[in-house]
């Protein structure tokens, strides 16, 4: 059941000459992980924006085509209105919290949709479990490391709970450890309260075990749409200079040289046991 | 030559940043600091161009130690790349940007329209050179912001976290600039947490942990030794990891590249037959 | 600078911080009215040992002691001023007759001076007392919770919480400029104010980009959805409030009272001269 659908999708910033994001048609799926990567300037954060009324209601500018999320027409709903259903964290943690303490930050969007104190407080109680940082429920977002910061505004749009969530390159600032935590929030939220996920990154090699759906834009256009395995082996994917995991560029320079693996693997274990597989056969 | 003697730095604050650093650096080397973050490496390198001077202990640049110059006079030979480009830009012009430094460091106009000129041209950026910096790219910044630092034409360079918000293409690029660098006899100390970017670069490596420099040595080393990394809560790239798995059949471990990979597996698939 | 040292809120437990942010803005605006009813320096004297109490019990001395320091300069300002123009138009003082000549009249004078001065001191140690014991957010929430208009309290708490971030950002700037340098300590007063502008401008560039990167994230979390919001956190009088208020309106009929009926002597005059 397609949770977001766009045909055609284009969009021009506010005195821009050229669209951000061209004729861009896709279906996401309710409870997919979607990984949506592409050169930097592709237009996938344009699109994401899209995706939460963001564009065009934030940015005005002449948005055409048409996009359906959450069965709302983005162009016919106020931000807040779509806010219910989807929710959208952004790449600089330091600037999605604006309280003084983390339990208030998380809060902020409930209490934006007036909810009785009581219900407020178990929402909240359970954000700040869901993502791991219930003991810091009280501490200013400035003592916080750009971890722990990243995931009060991971806990705070799932305080909301939205059917799905963008996440528009979260890992950026962090380093591989607190990266990984993220991803696992991430991943918990979808495989076990079914949010859709779409999560915007360049490092595949850490992401893309958790995808079920790849997307990969370039200069404004869909170029790929499909399912990991079929995107990273893909010759188009590696002209267009997207970082394919280690693991499966393995996998092309054995095919190269004549040695074909059983699948195309995406993650270290698979790696380990389709060359096992084949070490041992001889 | 960057000498340091048991180097000690504790933050207004109270933090103790790092506890008895000693590491020398010669002309020319290709130097990776990792660690977590927190570990140190940022406050260790900004002692490097005298931004920080040491609580205890020494640190030497060509001989002289950082506490007796300024940081202005040490610059002249060490460049640093700050992470984040939009923390320096302010110029008119991309040129004004660039040529910013060198009128700090009393640069004749003559030889500052040159400098001005080749690094535009190094960083591909002549076609920009009247535009405002404001106007840029976030890659197309960081370009200048590089350029406005190479233009002194510094000894040292030293860059803190180059990859981050990069895309592949990006990182590719950076790569193969920062070896270029070191192949015109550059010292280049490069500090990030970017385990893949090491094992495609290949230098020098220190792993740093809580103020400590827990190894020193090269990357082919480090990057394979998953205790020495867990320390440093690094996880070591992936080729290795998936080496590490297959210990068992009596493979090499110390593998950290696609290349040398494919070819050990191919010749251990001809040996068995 | 100390004096703003002695307005910073510090986390501690005790009954003054846990008091409602209303009272003792309350409480410490009657110390205000009395402060500006009395002129003479017996009054004024007991009204500084006002707030000494609660200074003892939120453990918060040696901060307001750094605020009254801080505020020192100032004091002396406004004795000195004065006590000249006391010395020059003496007409204002009944106790005086011009021209001012005798031992007596220049007490006279000195113990107006002083008064003004303590009453300015009065005014410091009773706001610092304040500022000291109520953190921002429960000065936020205050603000919230007096009908003030949700969006101004916003500013006000999102303000206090960039502060820190705004400063570390200050100082990055500096140290990325300074290692390209810059020299913000040499040069004459123009060349000075010339040279802060490679950090104003950044500065300024990343304060309107986090603008609108806030923006973007408040209205992805339905900002403007209800007309009225509802809150978390709700500040609720407690018994210790109630007995502050008691004790502020009891203080300001007393003050009323000897106002109007008590006449204060001065100093000079007790002291029979």
């Amino acid at each position: 059941m397609a949770v977001i659908e766009t045909r055609d999708l284009t969009y021009t910033y506010p005195g821009a000459t050229k669209p951000s994001i061209e004729e861009v048609s896709i279906n996401i799926n309710k409870g997919d992980f979607v990984i949506l990567t592409g050169p930097s300037g592709c237009g996938k954060t344009t699109l994401c924006r899209c995706f939460n009324g963001l564009v065009p209601h934030f940015y005005n500018g002449k948005l055409e085509g048409e996009i359906v999320v959450a069965g709302l027409n983005v162009a016919d709903q106020q931000i807040h209105q779509l806010a219910r259903h989807v929710g959208l964290v952004f790449q600089n943690p330091e600037n999605q919290l604006f309280a003084l303490s983390v339990e208030k930050d998380v809060a902020f969007g409930l209490e934006n949709f007036a909810m009785p104190r009581d219900e407020m407080r178990k929402r909240v109680d359970w954000a700040l479990q869901m993502a791991g940082i219930s003991e810091l429920s009280e501490r200013p977002p400035h003592e916080l490391s750009g971890g722990q910061q990243q995931r009060v505004a991971i806990a705070s749009v799932l305080a909301m709970q939205p059917d799905i969530m963008i996440l528009d390159e979260p890992t950026s600032f962090l380093d591989p450890v607190g990266a990984e935590k993220i991803f696992d929030v991430i991943n918990e939220l979808n495989k076990k309260l079914g949010i859709t996920i779409i999560l915007v990154e360049h490092r595949l090699d850490l992401a893309a075990k958790y995808a079920n759906h790849v997307i990969v834009m370039d200069n404004g256009r869909v170029a790929l749409n499909g399912s990991p395995r079929e995107i990273f082996t893909s010759e188009k994917a590696r002209l267009i200079g997207v970082g394919i995991p280690k693991a499966t560029r393995l996998y092309q320079d054995l095919k190269k040289h004549g040695i074909q693996l059983k699948s195309v693997p995406v993650t270290t274990e698979e790696t380990a046991n389709l060359l096992r597989e084949v070490l041992k056969h001889d | 030559m960057i000498e340091v003697k048991d180097l000690y730095f504790t933050y207004s604050t109270g933090l103790e940043a790092l506890k008895g650093i000693n590491l020398t650096i010669d002309d020319g080397e290709f130097l990776a600091v990792m660690g977590q973050n927190g570990a140190g490496k940022t406050t260790l390198v900004k002692h490097f161009n005298g931004l920080l001077k040491p609580t205890k202990g020494e640190v030497l640049v060509d001989g002289v130690s950082t506490r007796d110059v300024s940081v202005a006079k040490l610059a002249r030979n060490v460049g640093f790349v700050f992470q984040n480009p939009d923390h320096q830009l302010f110029s008119e012009t991309v040129e004004g940007e660039i040529a910013f430094a060198l009128k700090n460091f009393g640069f004749e106009e003559a030889v500052r329209e040159k400098q001005v000129d080749w690094a535009l041209n190094l960083l591909d950026l002549t076609q920009y050179r009247k535009t405002s910096p404001f106007m840029l790219s976030g890659g197309e910044r960081k370009r200048v912001a590089l350029a406005s630092i190479l233009a002194w034409d510094p000894k040292v360079i030293i860059l803190d976290e180059p990859t981050i918000g990069q895309d592949h293409q990006q990182k590719e690029k950076l790569q193969q600039f920062i070896l270029q660098l070191n192949a015109q006899k550059k010292t280049v100390v490069v500090v990030t947490h970017d385990v893949e970017f090491v094992a495609e670069c290949s230098p020098r490596v220190i792993l740093m942990s809580q103020g400590k420099i827990l190894v020193d040595g090269i990357a082919k080393e480090i990057l394979t030794n998953p205790k020495v990394l867990a320390q440093a809560s690094i996880v070591p790239p992936q080729i290795t990891q998936i080496f590490l798995e297959l210990a068992d059949l009596g493979l090499p471990t110390d593998v950290i590249d696609v290349h040398e990979a494919t070819k050990i597996l191919l010749d251990r698939l001809r040996e068995r037959s | 600078m100390s004096v703003f040292e002695g307005f910073k809120f510090r986390k501690v437990s005790s009954v003054v911080h846990d008091l409602d942010p209303r009272i003792k803005f309350f409480f410490v605006s009657i110390l205000f009215v009395m402060a500006i009813l009395f002129t003479k320096l017996i009054a004024l004297t007991v009204l500084f040992f006002i707030p000494l109490p609660f200074v003892f019990m939120a453990k918060v001395n040696r901060q307001w002691l750094r605020s009254l320091r801080g505020a020192a300069f100032l004091a002396i300002f406004i004795f000195a001023t004065n006590f000249i123009f006391g010395y020059f138009y003496p007409t204002a003082f009944q106790e005086i007759t011009p021209p001012v000549d005798t031992l007596v009249e220049y007490l006279v004078l000195l113990e107006r001076a002083a008064a003004m001065t303590l009453r300015f001191v009065v005014l410091i140690a009773s706001f610092s007392v304040f500022f000291l014991t109520t953190s921002p957010d429960h000065l936020g929430l205050a603000l919230q919770q007096s009908h003030i208009p949700y969006e101004f309290c916003f500013a006000f708490t999102t303000a206090v919480r960039f502060v820190p971030v705004l400063a570390d950002e200050a100082q990055t700037i500096m140290d990325a400029q300074k290692a390209r340098g810059l020299e913000l300590e040499r040069g004459n007063f123009l060349k000075r104010i010339r040279n802060y502008i490679p950090i104003l401008i950044p500065l300024i560039v990343s304060a309107i980009r986090r603008s609108l990167e806030l923006a973007e994230s408040m209205e992805s979390r339905a900002w403007g959805a209800s007309k009225k919001r509802t809150n978390l956190y709700e500040l609720k009088l407690k018994k210790a409030d109630y007995i502050l208020i008691l004790i502020s309106v009891l203080m300001l009929i007393l003050a009323i009272y000897v106002w109007l009926y008590v006449p204060i002597p001065s100093l000079t005059t007790l002291l029979s001269l």
